[in-house]
């Protein structure tokens, strides 16, 4: 049991950075999206969403070339920061972000595309600049659409294999999450430890995802 | 008020917006048959939209000049528009909704708060949530919201569509009120010629993008007070 809670706190842990270390992008990207139409957006649009619809496995082998040592990146992050990616905690919290970052950008832009455009365009013209109209207009109003895109990113996250077992592997402690220990459970004929596992990823899933649908329902700001 | 409008010009979906003009009434109408580019107008005036071509001119200060590549962002035309849905801010309450753009006006900018929260009778509005206030309690707010700032010029979309007969005519009290007490110019979009007539010095006709007619409410011949006589543009 020890080691139950043990794979829970460092599945938590790992994707709670990992929607942290989103954040911003997914921000930035639903809100150029929403708000901005420039040349490419077809293609930024296309790459967002390739991560959910891509063999997880495929985008953990480019996750595992793009963070190898022989690579430009993984090479640069060992020798002069001192640090690997691949098979370490930080391979598991990279392939949750890309993986459940396609959840946050439509999340945040549905919320933001759900903010009156007049809104902003008022606030112009009583006097505040972008900063101001975004934080106190833009944001506030955005803001259950963009924690329940947060919530079932941080679901999907959760529940990452494919991509985590190529970048991160399994090792106890490390890089074992609670999907790659019930599948190893599974292979070993462990169907008890296995089940025990699964009720945890139903239970901690099921919380996610109700709270981010409770959110969804809420949101949707601005419109009156 | 004196607007200068000079070969504004603006490439719309279906025919190119062409005004040119100098309208020096206190309050102006802009009238015409939907999708006239009426709203278009009030928005370049706003800054919500560039010009391709031409200048506009407001009391001497030039807001925009295709040209000159000259554009005044609208944080900074000192304008108080109020659009047709009026976009009042739900999250926030009357108070916070009025003081939103107060914090560019200076201490003692025309009108004063006190003033505004009197004459629009928004004394005890002032601590509730914009989703529980009636029709006409959200125009008052809006129009509250926009004086608030400050403005040298009141942009207004529709004040008067869509409302029925008793709150029109509450509304147009309140403006009228604004009108003379604050002496507030107004630059209006209606497309009922009998709306301009109730409010307005002056009256433009668009079609089209195009200023066809323009009139004095005050040159009316007939004691009719809804007819004005309005004169062709060459």
């Amino acid at each position: 049991m020890g080691s139950d809670w043990q794979i829970l706190l460092l599945t938590l842990r790992t994707a709670l950075l990992a929607i942290l270390l989103i954040l911003p992008f997914g921000l930035g990207l639903g809100w150029l999206l929403a708000r901005r139409d420039f040349p490419g957006k077809s293609l930024v649009e296309t790459l967002v969403a390739l991560p959910l619809v891509m063999p997880p496995v495929a985008t953990g082998l480019l996750l595992l070339k793009f963070f190898g040592r022989r690579s430009p990146v993984g090479a640069f992050l060992y020798e002069r920061l001192g640090f690997d990616v691949v098979f370490t905690w930080r391979g598991v919290v990279a392939a949750m972000a890309v993986m459940s970052l396609p959840l946050l950008v439509r999340g945040a832009r549905h919320a933001f595309e759900s903010v009156s455009p007049r809104l902003e365009q008022v606030a112009l013209t009583l006097g505040a600049g972008w900063p101001r109209i975004f934080f106190s207009i833009t944001l506030p109003l955005a803001a259950r659409g963009i924690l329940g895109g947060l919530l079932l990113a941080f679901a999907r996250a959760l529940g990452e294999f494919g991509a985590t077992i190529l970048v991160a592997g399994n090792i106890p402690g490390r890089t074992t999450t609670l999907s790659v220990a019930i599948y190893q459970h599974v292979q070993l004929g462990e169907d008890a430890a296995a089940f025990r596992l699964l009720a945890i990823s139903v239970a901690v899933a099921f919380a996610a995802v109700f709270l981010a649908e409770i959110f969804f329902r809420r949101g949707g700001g601005g419109r009156e | 008020m004196k607007l200068v409008c000079r070969d504004l010009g603006l490439q719309l979906p279906r025919y190119r917006f062409e005004i040119d003009g100098v309208f020096e009434a206190r309050v102006v109408a802009i009238c015409g048959p939907s999708g006239a580019g009426k709203t278009t107008l009030l928005e370049l005036v706003a800054g919500l939209r560039r010009p391709q071509s031409g200048r506009i001119e407001l009391d001497g200060e030039v807001l925009a000049d295709a040209g000159q590549k000259i554009f005044l962002p609208p944080a900074e035309r000192r304008l108080g528009y109020v659009p047709q849905d009026l976009a009042l801010f739900p999250h926030l309450d009357v108070e916070k909704n009025l003081l939103y753009g107060r914090g560019r006006a200076r201490q003692d900018a025309h009108p004063l708060p006190e003033e505004v929260i009197r004459l629009l009778g928004l004394e005890n509005l002032l601590r509730r949530r914009i989703g529980g206030l009636s029709g006409g309690e959200k125009q008052r707010v809006a129009l509250g919201r926009a004086l608030f700032s400050g403005p040298r010029l009141l942009l207004l979309d529709e004040p008067l569509t869509g409302l029925d007969p008793a709150l029109r005519q509450r509304v147009l009290d309140y403006l009228r009120r604004v009108r003379d007490e604050l002496e507030m110019p107004m630059l209006y979009v209606t497309h009922d010629a009998g709306d301009a007539a109730l409010l307005a010095d002056e009256v433009l006709w668009i079609e089209e993008g195009r200023l066809r007619a323009r009139g004095q409410v005050a040159e009316m011949l007939e004691p009719d007070p809804t007819a004005f006589r309005l004169r062709a543009m060459p």
